[in-house]
């Protein structure tokens, strides 16, 4: 009599926790942070523009939505650094999260940025990246690797420290084919 | 009987710790272009907002209680 009591405990105990994992789990997704690797951007399902060459080059992308103040305030900074680092090997892609199409070609149209713009109209980079807020921008090194993020866009701060970190990256050696 | 009594506890552990976390609630930084919008600002018209509050005070001595949290961008 123990003994079942015992294995219903424990299949009880099982049950429970496999019940928390699927309940939890969606919510549990980790952010992608430096360090890590950063989704492609090739196979993310992403509309509204074309994505540039980006093997070996420094790539900042950039997630924004045209309901976000901070994120109108941070296109002409990435102007300015796409004329300044452009010819070096910088590759920005500002990546919408808009919810419609329409949304996101107003806001482009009236901007009208000198880096590619994209929709990731599905939210499935966005929710794979799981940005911590509204915009927020990782600059990934000629390996693809996230080497550092802004959360937030701090206007001359965080196009200060923008260049700074270009910088770095850019003087780094492209890793060999 | 003790094995599911933790096992109940740790149930009940996780639970609070989901719900005072709201992973699973939350609503995430790139879904909020519907709490963004103008309309879902409380102080859209702090003139309306001020007669209201002092309509509110006259009938009820009373004020206050009426900050809600939830909307806008939350960016930044």
């Amino acid at each position: 009599m123990v003994k079942l009591q015992t294995r219903l405990c424990q299949l009880s105990s099982g049950a429970i926790l496999a019940a928390c994992a699927a309940f939890f789990a969606p919510g549990l997704r980790a952010q992608t942070v430096p360090g890590a690797s950063f989704p492609p951007l090739a196979s993310a399902g992403l509309a509204g523009g074309t994505l540039p060459d980006t093997a070996g080059k420094v790539v900042l992308v950039d997630f924004w939505a045209s309901w976000c103040a901070p994120c109108k305030a941070s296109f002409p900074a990435y102007s300015r650094l796409q004329s300044e680092y452009a010819d070096r090997g910088l590759a920005i892609v500002a990546v919408s999260v808009d919810d419609t199409p329409a949304a996101y070609s107003a806001f482009v149209a009236k901007l009208k940025p000198s880096f590619v713009t994209v929709h990731d109209a599905g939210h499935a980079l966005v929710a794979e990246v799981q940005v911590p807020t509204m915009p927020t921008s990782y600059l990934m090194d000629r390996a693809g690797k996230v080497r550092y993020m802004h959360a937030g866009f701090h206007g001359d701060q965080t196009l200060r420290e923008l260049r700074r970190e270009i910088e770095v990256l850019l003087a780094e050696r492209a890793p060999a084919p | 009987m003790k094995l599911f009594v933790l096992a109940v506890l740790a149930f009940a552990a996780l639970l609070a710790g989901g719900c005072s976390s709201a992973s699973a609630v939350r609503v995430r930084p790139w879904q909020r272009a519907a709490l963004a919008d103008e309309t879902m600002n409380p102080d859209r018209d702090p003139l309306g907002t001020a007669m209201i509050d002092h309509v509110y005070f006259s009938r009820e001595a009373a004020s206050g209680g009426r900050g809600v949290g939830g909307s806008g961008c939350g960016c930044n």
